[in-house]
Formats: structure tokens, sequence, C-alpha cells
């Protein structure tokens, strides 16, 4: 078989083209999930296997109380307050009990105090994340070393798959150009762009470096975080000494958000 | 024998001309989008799919109807359907590729869009959604390509055409199951929560993909020399009853689980959908005129005689396209998300822009179908020739 330049050319640029998209394929499958890691770890960093929760409700009193929270969480983390609802971005935000807890909203003759009450909800970081399991191109995906539920808001294509599989709506989409509505820059933490979708991250940037998730350190007491799978943990202790509900537990998705409703001499 | 489709009378050339108009207007309002988002839609954080998740999930079961004159010509041998056959391999072929692009209209990145493919993942329905879906398209157009060539040299198709049209087969059921299956495995999407889902998609893509083939065929007919046979599109027509009445049959299920059962989670989209949720009733006339529709599509299908008059099987066909239409590409993408995950009501209304760059969408597959179907028509128009 005779082959000249053009010919061999064709052939080889052809065959290394197939060649390294199907390995880098390959290799993709092969080698499960690609997890961004930090290369030097700061000797600082929170350590936990599966980092939750513990919300006091009873210990948000005036409306203040939640604004300290959202605003710590929105101001750090560069989320734009958008003035259209249908297109709002929010990572932590309140809710009253009857939509914190759809299921219970057909009861007419509930506690009037409870049903009054506002919730703070923001991503439950499930051990079985749904949004996860969808996600087409692992921009989300549940950090093997401390349970945090991420978002590589660089890799999203924004299919919004997750959006419609998070049972608790904590998923945002930035319909518009995020950036104008930016009110202070935090020039430490980066801004988004259109057409990606964002979320709580647990401050995994705040637990780098030893330090709390800003809602937890604002809160007042009022939200306790901490490793779940450490028996001697604060948010274990608080679970184990208290009631304590979780959203929408029957679907399995084992969130890590336990809210302690509290208050009323029989609680 | 592509350039079969450069040579057409004024009104084909008018009508080519049409479509690209409306593609050029699709475009533009296109461009409006990739510069300022999807907001310019009517989409929100609690309806975050719409208009074109709603085409794409249509049309996948348009693409997957041409498996129902596949099986009856190759397995059964039913020789009435072999000039009509390349018809539904060539309406596939666009309708896929309609479904692509409907995909990539909702992409808010669709620049990354390779990132499916450079980031594989088997464990999201996605990835395997991109693979059949290719993979049908492929298969259709060699297919289709090939057996027309064939005939147009007046010889078999070669033997190696016969494993590939046996593996569309399944893989006609693959590309809707696997539809079905993004919605019926969402934790908390009780609308979509459903085992029939996939068998519903199937049962209405049986019904509506080959009632827009009936309409097809007898406007090649009208339009052309080549007439794809009475007899085809009669049988055409006593597929389109069956898969109908197994459709509003499964829809019926979902009624009674939802209300007998009295789960309030299960109810609600039917509520919003049907009847309206405190004076939220955006969709209750078009769900209701689905309705109407399907029975009256199904009053008339039902009696051999009626559906024998093809200008009445054509009335039939237009009310039962037209109700599938509404009840799967806007219905049921909705429905997942009315009431939003908190039992709160955002209703979801396309704006003028999504909709032009969905009648854009449409028109390149028209414009793709008209092509393909040209070539078709035109190898079939010389077969009569050297016949007689």
């Amino acid at each position: 078989m005779s082959m000249n330049r053009r010919q061999f050319l064709k052939l080889a640029s052809a065959s290394t083209i197939l060649g390294v998209g199907a390995a880098s394929v390959i290799n993709n499958i092969s080698k499960g999930s690609l997890e961004a890691a930090q290369i030097h770890p700061d000797p600082r960093a929170l350590k936990g296997k599966r980092w939750g929760f513990v919300v006091d409700v009873s210990k948000l009193t005036t409306e203040e109380d939640y604004q300290k929270c959202m605003n710590a969480c929105h101001d750090i983390h560069n989320v734009p307050s958008n003035p259209n609802p249908r297109h709002e971005v929010k990572w932590i935000w309140k809710d009253t009990y009857e939509h914190t807890f759809p299921n219970t909203a057909e009861d007419k003759i509930m506690n009037k105090e409870l049903q009054e009450k506002n919730f703070l909800l923001f991503c439950n970081h499930c051990a079985q994340p749904a949004c996860v399991r969808v996600c087409p191109t692992k921009a989300t995906f549940k950090r093997e070393s401390d349970g945090v539920v991420m978002q590589d808001m660089h890799r999203c294509i924004g299919c919004r798959f997750c959006m419609a599989a998070c049972p608790f709506g904590a998923r945002s989409f930035n319909y518009t150009d995020p950036r104008p509505n930016i009110k202070v820059e935090n020039k430490e933490f980066p801004t988004r762009m259109i057409g990606v979708v964002e979320k709580c991250t647990a401050c995994y940037e705040r637990l780098a470096i030893g330090q709390q998730p800003a809602c937890a350190e604002a809160s007042n007491g009022a939200i306790v975080f901490g490793d779940l799978e450490d028996p001697n943990s604060e948010v274990r202790k608080l679970i184990s000494e208290k009631y304590t509900i979780r959203r929408k537990p029957e679907l399995g998705t084992q969130p890590s958000i336990y809210y302690v409703i509290g208050g009323g001499e029989h609680a | 024998m592509l350039e079969k489709a450069l040579s057409g009378s004024n009104r084909y050339w008018a009508w080519i001309f049409f479509l690209l108009a409306v593609i050029g207007v699709g475009c533009l309002a296109y461009m409006k989008q990739l510069n300022e988002g999807l907001g310019i839609t009517g989409l929100s954080r609690d309806v975050s799919w719409g208009l074109y998740i709603g085409q794409f999930t249509f049309l996948v079961g348009v693409a997957a109807s041409a498996v129902m004159l596949v099986i009856p010509y190759y397995l059964h041998d039913f020789k009435k359907f072999g000039k009509i056959v390349i018809l539904g391999e060539f309406l596939a072929v666009s309708a896929v590729i309609m479904c692509v692009l409907f995909i990539m209209a909702d992409m808010g990145q669709p620049m990354r869009v390779a990132n499916i493919l450079l980031h594989p993942t088997p464990g999201s329905i996605v990835f395997w959604d991109v693979v059949v879906l290719n993979g049908y398209l492929l298969l259709n157009l060699i297919i289709g390509w090939t057996t027309l060539g064939a005939d147009r040299k007046g010889v078999r198709p070669p033997d190696w055409v016969k494993p590939l049209i046996y593996l569309s087969i399944p893989w006609a059921v693959s590309i809707h199951t696997v539809t079905a299956f993004l919605y019926a495995g969402i934790p908390g999407r009780h609308f979509w929560l459903t085992a029939v889902m996939a068998a519903r998609f199937l049962a209405s893509a049986f019904a509506g993909g080959p009632a827009l083939l009936i309409l097809l065929a007898l406007l090649v007919r009208k339009f052309s020399k080549f007439d794809p046979g009475t007899e085809a599109i009669q049988a055409i027509g006593k597929i389109v009853t069956y898969a109908m009445f197994a459709n509003v049959f499964l829809l019926g299920l979902e009624f009674f689980t939802a209300f007998y059962s009295n789960i309030p989670g299960h109810m609600h989209p039917f509520h919003y959908l049907y009847a309206g949720i405190d004076g939220h009733t955006k969709l209750v006339p078009l769900m209701w005129l689905s309705s109407i529709l399907a029975v009256v599509a199904l009053a008339i299908l039902v009696f051999p005689h009626l559906r024998r008059n093809e200008n009445i099987l054509a009335f039939a066909c237009v009310a039962l396209f037209s109700s599938l239409w509404i009840d799967k590409g806007f219905g049921l993408i909705i429905g997942g998300f009315v009431p939003n995950m908190f039992e709160g009501i955002t209703e979801y209304w396309p704006t003028m822009l999504e909709t032009l760059i969905t009648m854009g969408v449409w028109a390149i597959g028209f414009l793709l179908l008209t092509v393909l179907y040209k070539v078709a028509i035109a190898v079939r128009e010389d077969d009569t020739a050297v016949e007689h």
C-alpha cells in the first residue's frame, strides 16, 4: 500500500483525534468521579465525615435574627439580589412552617404559634442527594471526605436538572447576569456568570481555614454546625437530647439539617 | 441524491423561503437569549423547565413512532408499508434533530454542552439520553439513506442494513423510555413519579407520531405524484386508534391512583392542571381543550367507516395530534413543577421570544423534513416512471 504525505497526515490526524477523544472518555468513566481537591490542606481546616446542621428555631425570635444569618451568607458569597422574585437567587432564606414541611399543610387545627413561625432554609447537603444523581456533568457532586454537596459553577451547563430533582428548592439559576445585582462585591469569593446553577456549599472555603459556616457564626447559637458521624459532636448531642425533624425524610435523600422546634411548655 | 432537493416548483421554493424566514426570526430571538440569558423566557426558579423541554419530550415520541412502520414492514412483512416506511424514518431524523436543538435552546451555558461527553456520568439519565438519541439519529439516517439509494438504482438494499433495521426497533423504544426516566425517577415530583410514565410516553408517541405521518402522507400525495398508498394510510389509522386508547387508559390510571388514594401531593398537580388552584388557572382551558380534542378524535377513529373517509381521518389526526401536543408538550412538564416544592404556586407562560425560538426550531425541523421528503419523493417518482 502506498501513501503520499497528504494521505498520511490525514490518517494521522484523524486517528489522533479519535484516539484522544476515546481515551479521555474511557479514562473519565474508569476514574469514576473527578473531584476538586486542595493540594496543601490548611492545618486549621475543620475535619468531619458528614457535616450537618441543627437549626433551633426557638432561638430565632426577631426578624433581625433571621436577617443576620441570611446577610452573613449572601454578603460573603456575592449572592445577587435579583429584584424579580421569579429569578431570585438565594442560598439561605426563611419560610413558614407549612411551606417548610408541606406534608403538614393539610392540618387546619395545628398550634397557631408554630403555624406562624418562620424557618431558615438552605441546602440540606443530603447523604443521598438527588441533585448529584441527575447531574450530567458532575458539576454538582458530593465531596467524599466530608459529605458537602458541592457546586462547580464553571462546569455547570445550566440544564437545571438538579433544580427539578432537589425536593427542597435549594437551588437557584442565574436567569439574568448576576453581577449588576451584587451590591458590594467580596473579592475573596468568585462571582457567577449568566446561565449557571448555584446554591449553599456549606461555606467550604471557610471550613478549609478552620472557620464555621457564616450562617452558624452569625446565628447566636440558633444554627449549630458539626459532624453527624461523630457521636461526641455538639450536633449529635443536640439531636439526642431534643426532638428534631427533617424536611421530607420520606424521600430517602437523608437531609443533614435537623430542626428543633422547641418553645412551649410541653415541647 | 441530495441534488434532487435543489429543483422544485415555485410553490416548493416559496415554502422553503418561508421556513428560512421563520428560522431567521428564531435565530435573532435566540441571539437575544444567548446574550441576556434564559430570563427572557417565562421560566422561573419554581418552573425551571417549560416550552423547550416540553417540545423536546414530545418530539422524542414523534421520532420513536417510526418503529410503528418498521415493525409491520420488516418483522411481519406487511408489504403495504413498503413505500411509506421511508417517510417514517426521515420524520424520525427531523424529529431527533429538533430534540437536540430544543435541548440546546434550553441550556444556560450551551457552549459548555460538550461537558456531558468530557465528563461522562453514567449515573445521570441525561448521559444515556444523549447516547440513545444520537444513536437513533445515526441509525435512521443510515437506514433511510441506504434503502432509498438502493431503491433509486433499482436494486435490493445491501444485506448489512438488515441488522441495523432490527436494531432500530428496540432502539426506538429505548429513546422514549430513557426520556421518560428523566422524569419518572425524581423524588418529590409527585406528578412525574409514576411507573407508567414510560408506558404512557410510548402509547402517546405511537398515537401522535403516526397521526402526523398520516397527515404528511396525505400532503405528499396531494403535492406530488408519489402515492404512499391508501391501504398503508388506513393501516396507520388503525395503529393510531389503538395507541390513543392505550394512552387515554394510562392517563385514567393516573387519575385513579391520585384521587382514590386521596394523597394531597398526588392530587395537587391534577387540580392545578384541570381545575386551577386558588385562582391560578392559566393551564385549565388548554388542558380541557386537550381532553375534548382527544375525545373527539377517538369518537371518530373508533368507527372504521368514519376513518375510511380520508378527510374525516385527517380531521381526527389533527385533533389527536393537537391534543397530545398540549398534554405532553406542555401540561406534562408544567404539572411537574406546579405546585412547587413548598406547595406554593408560581405559574408559567411562554414569552413571545421563547415562542419565536420554539417556532424557529420547528421550522428547522420542517425544512429538514421537506428536503428529505423531496429527495424520497423524487426517487419514488422516478420509480413509477420506470415501471410504466
